[in-house]
């Protein structure tokens, strides 16, 4: 699964690796304008083809253009399992205009609870009531041109519910199935999360400790927070999966909604169980820093989770975005 | 029942172990309505025993309950529906007529749990009579035969073991026997109704007296269990279903953990969070205490009609039994809520002393203080300004303090500028129009806007004029400076960007209504509130970048933290907008107008309202940290100074919190309405009040 960009997210991840946190658009782009001749963003998909010099104007126009976000996705069976529940859902729009609505990104993974009241079906269910009601609400306004007002609800709010009425819909229509869902808007350079389950996003910063955005809802975690049990413990319980909160579980449920300033150079992750539980956090980080692409990333997480036994469905979001803070005059 | 012999695993509804039941959902009860005879339906039923819903209704419950003849109607129908059917529910439900042991002859089902059903039954030994009895019938599901010979001769040794207890609120156990891979026990039939379905029933809460009754009997017989020989049986199952009141309004225990024995134990099968179960059962520690956890969480539930089994679990502290029924005495709740310490050895040691503790709260008169009575009290005696001036008028913007001297704005049409340290005047600055403006100092310049329609630089050390620029519309606006340019609003809808050195009038943004408030340069936007109600983004260059609008005006000037925009408006919603996009990211509705502007701390954000309270609200999602509700709208902006927040309301009070935890540390009281934000300086803290004084008041 190629994703396009790869060239310039190859020498960006190298650059950026080079350049301490604090790298700046225009050393990034000095420095690539030196070293890489840009080839035409046309030529983009075909990685072997011999990119054409550019001139620093045409370099500068295709840097910018090839985008904010950089994302990989993959998912798979595992070695247990004979089906996948799990669900994925990535959309990105960008504009490049004398006034563009900000780029925008949504992330959504949904691991389907198992029986016969069919996981994969709430998962997907899940994932695409949520998407409609937030494509709906947030990124087809954004597009248009319009105002913002006190009318319409904010996007933290907005989040809230879109999960809610996937939470109602999978309900309604199979009661008894269940699914975990976490969700990552990101709007300019702000991220909205919405989730329910044990499904879980980490925020890796350049220069900071990865950092565990979404709280487990599950009962082994709750037990840990009191103390009652340890990690080690809690990886091994017999009622590790135990969830107290799920999608499809009830008409009335409460989502952990929040929203979250990003930096350029932010990566985001969002996995299920069957990634976190079987790789421990050190090495997904490292399989992270080491790939040249989010996706080669996904690639080898997904690999890494099945050669620790593959328990259970694997799945992978990683987003990198490269938004500046401020436009600048 | 007997510790020994259960397996370290807390309550688990069985399913057989498919792989594919990888994870149910914990708290599966959710989706069953509670009917007002059943109790809780078996979690995620998937094995073959559990019937088809009869009649509309979720029929599985659990292995619980035995006794109950017709408590209701609605159960009465169904009792008699099963009883008219020919065919089965499932496979291998006894039909009515079906007689076990030549002796007890089925009349009807009682109940489905996810073991079998519990049947009525009567016992043909007695001729001519009807003697009645419960039959309650376990199947097991193990594959494995050796698995299930050996649950038959568990099932054989508890049965025994119940049989030989003799307590009031323990049914009989007349009988039991196997037939193939079935066990039976044979019980006294009990009439009456489960605490469940009486609480389901009730409307409004129980009373406290009656409840504490049944929590007295309750710890009466866990005690019997508890120390019985050779070993205490602990009854590991308390919750409202399992605790029936008879007739007489007895209490009776019903379903002994016998039937856990009959639960598939294999790994994976994930089993629904029991709201009742104590933490350490997670860990595989049965022992008395924990059924007096499960005590105390039963009368919380009875008390406060929060089911557990609905909420996160362990979340009994944060939902204390005020919340929904105030009326409780603190007595009982102290005595419930020490049955239900998460660490073991802070539970009561026994059920002896639980119910000592319990008979003691009911001899106490019931209280009349509800909790959460936070009454403080202040020591206003103790606060003393160093200094107060009198001005001739109002003093409604905020001061400014900057290179020892404190600027004063008022209605009086002058600009004050008083010693830091003593407030001993050095100049003043007469305009023609009250100031409400908060003086910009910078450069050696004061500057500031008037009613009468100017904007004015002076210098800070004399006050001798050096420039000003003339609107159209009255200046309420305070100045904001920035890259070598004031900001200021006027009521002609206009923003000026003035050349701070010049005073050279760069140029001019008309927006849709009076600027009012201060504007804010951050990020590259320029950002202004106007009457309309529209909160505008520009980029340096002039050019909008974005507008808000909400539905009545914006008094306050926005603050920026971290990408938002926070400002509150006459609408009652306190927003945090994207600094980006300018779209909501949240926003709080309180319940009264905010007029003043707010102060961001350590991802919080403060502000007051006009519903009186002071809000601390967290930066990321919008929601309460803390509030303090005081009597009187809360009309002052907020400022933070070394962990404290300060902030005037129109009663004239002047409070300073703790930030982070929302207490008081002291309140001073001025004549008149506060609306300024109190300026911090070394150590002392500067407002004006409209009572015309201007306050120095240490920190």
């Amino acid at each position: 699964m190629w994703n396009d960009g790869g060239c310039m997210a190859d020498i960006k991840t190298w650059l950026r690796n080079i350049f301490s946190k604090s790298a700046r658009r225009e050393q990034v782009e000095s420095a690539a304008e030196s070293l890489f001749k840009k080839p035409d963003i046309a030529s983009v998909e075909g990685a072997a083809a011999e990119p054409k010099p550019a001139s620093t104007a045409q370099a500068r126009r295709v840097w910018e253009a090839s985008g904010v976000f950089s994302v990989g996705w993959g998912t798979d069976v595992g070695r247990v399992r004979d089906h996948n529940e799990d669900a994925l859902f990535v959309l990105t729009g960008e504009q490049e205009a004398s006034s563009a609505a900000p780029p925008f990104g949504l992330f959504m993974l949904a691991d389907g609870m198992g029986g016969h009241q069919s996981g994969e079906i709430a998962s997907a269910l899940a994932l695409r009531v949520a998407a409609s009601s937030l494509l709906s609400r947030v990124y087809f306004p954004l597009v248009d041109v319009s105002d913002r007002g006190a009318d319409q609800p904010s996007l933290t709010d907005v989040v809230r519910e879109a999960i809610s009425q996937a939470n109602r819909v999978v309900t309604r229509d199979y009661p008894g199935s269940g699914s975990t869902l976490t969700c990552a808007m990101i709007l300019g350079d702000r991220l909205f999360m919405g989730h329910v389950g044990d499904s879980r996003a980490y925020l890796l910063r350049i220069g900071q400790p990865a950092r565990q955005l979404t709280k487990d809802h599950s009962l082994v975690n709750r037990l840990m927070e009191m103390g009652q049990l340890t990690e080690e413990e809690a990886a091994v319980h017999p009622q590790r999966n135990v969830l107290y909160r799920a999608i499809g579980q009830g008409a009335t449920l409460e989502v952990d909604v929040f929203t979250y300033a990003l930096e350029p150079g932010d990566r985001l992750l969002l996995c299920s169980d069957g990634l976190w539980g079987m790789v421990d956090e050190a090495e997904i980080w490292h399989l992270i820093q080491d790939a040249p692409t989010p996706q080669q990333a996904c690639v080898q997480l997904v690999a890494a989770a099945n050669a620790a036994g593959g328990n259970d469905n694997i799945s992978v979001v990683l987003v990198e975005t490269w938004h500046e803070r401020s436009q600048g005059v | 029942m007997n510790d020994r012999e259960l397996e370290p695993a807390p309550d688990q509804k069985g399913t057989p172990a498919s792989p594919d039941v990888r994870r149910t959902r914990g708290l599966s009860q959710r989706l069953r309505q509670p009917l007002s005879s059943q109790p809780e339906a078996a979690a995620a039923p998937k094995t073959h025993l559990v019937a088809e819903p009869l009649s509309g209704k979720a029929a599985s419950a659990p292995a619980a309950v035995p006794v109950g003849a017709p408590p209701s109607p609605a159960m009465a129908a169904e009792t008699q529906q099963i009883s008219g059917k020919s065919q089965v529910a499932y496979e291998g439900l006894l039909s009515a007529g079906v007689q076990l042991q030549g002796r007890y002859k089925i009349l009807g089902v009682i109940g489905i749990g996810g073991m079998g059903a519990v049947y009525k039954a009567q016992d043909l030994r007695f001729p001519g009579v009807l003697r009645l009895c419960a039959v309650k019938e376990m199947i097991s599901t193990a594959s494995d035969p050796q698995v299930r010979q050996m649950i038959v001769r568990n099932f054989e040794r508890e049965a025994s073991i119940l049989a030989t207890l003799g307590h009031p609120a323990i049914p009989q156990v007349y009988d039991y026997f196997t037939e193939g891979s079935r066990c039976y026990l044979v019980l006294e039939f009990v009439t009456g109704k489960d605490l469940e379905a009486r609480l389901a029933e009730a409307e409004g809460f129980f009373p406290e007296a009656v409840v504490a009754d049944w929590a007295i009997q309750l710890c009466e017989v866990l005690s019997y269990l508890h120390n019985h020989k050779p070993r205490p049986i602990i009854f590991r199952d308390l919750k409202p279903s399992n605790i029936m009141l008879d007739d007489h309004n007895r209490i009776r225990l019903v379903d002994f953990g016998i039937a856990k024995l009959f639960q598939s134990g294999e790994k994976g099968t994930m089993i629904g969070t029991e709201g009742y179960s104590p933490p350490e059962q997670y860990r595989g520690i049965a022992e008395p205490r924990g059924d007096i956890y499960a005590l105390g969480a039963t009368l919380h539930h009875l008390l406060s009609k929060q089911d557990p089994r609905l909420e996160p679990p362990f979340s009994f502290h944060e939902r204390p039994i005020h919340k929904t029924n105030p009326t409780v005495s603190r007595e009982l709740v102290e005595v419930i809520n020490k049955a239900l310490e998460y660490d073991i050895n802070k539970r009561w040691g026994s059920a002896e002393e639980f119910r000592r503790a319990l008979a003691g709260s009911l001899s106490i008169k019931i209280g009349s203080g509800s909790l959460g009575d936070k009454t403080t009290t202040f020591d206003t005696g103790v606060v003393k300004p160093l200094w107060k001036f009198a001005c001739e008028d109002e003093i409604r913007g905020s001061v400014t303090v900057a290179d020892g001297l404190v600027f004063v704005p008022s209605y009086d049409h002058n600009v004050y500028a008083l010693a830091e340290d003593n407030g001993k005047f050095v100049w003043k600055y007469p305009t023609e129009g009250g100031i409400a403006s908060k003086p910009w100092v910078s450069e050696g310049m004061v500057v500031f806007g008037s009613t009468d329609k100017v904007v004015y630089a002076v210098d800070a050390k004399s006050g001798r004029l050096l420039w000003t620029v003339p609107t159209q519309g009255r200046v309420f606006s305070s100045p904001y400076g920035e890259l070598g340019h004031i900001f200021i609003g006027s009521d002609d809808h206009q923003i000026y960007a003035i050349h701070q050195l010049s005073g050279r009038r760069a140029w001019t943004y008309v927006a849709d209504g009076e600027i009012r408030s201060r504007p804010l340069v951050a990020e590259s936007l320029i950002l202004f509130a106007c009457q309309m109600g529209t909160v505008y983004a520009l980029g340096l260059n002039r050019e909008p970048r974005w507008r808000f609008r909400a539905r009545r005006a914006f008094l306050a000037s926005p603050v920026m933290y971290n990408g938002l925009v926070f400002i509150g408006s006459l609408d009652n919603n306190f927003y945090a907008l994207d600094a980006r996009s300018g779209w909501a990211a949240w926003k709080y509705r309180s319940g009264g107008s905010i007029v003043s502007t707010a102060a961001v701390w350590k991802n919080m954000v403060f502000f007051g309202s006009g519903d009186g309270s002071v809000y601390a609200l967290d930066t990321d999602d919008g929601r309460i940290v803390w509030r303090y509700q005081t009597e009187n709208q809360i009309t002052g902006a907020a400022s933070i100074a070394e962990g404290n927040l300060y902030i005037g309301g129109v009663d004239g009070n002047l409070y300073c919190f703790d930030a982070l935890t929302g207490a008081v540390r002291w309140r001073y009281q001025t004549d008149g309405p506060i609306t300024g934000a109190p300026q911090i300086a070394d150590g002392v803290v500067y407002i004006g009040s409209a009572d015309h004084y201007v306050y120095a008041i240490p920190m």
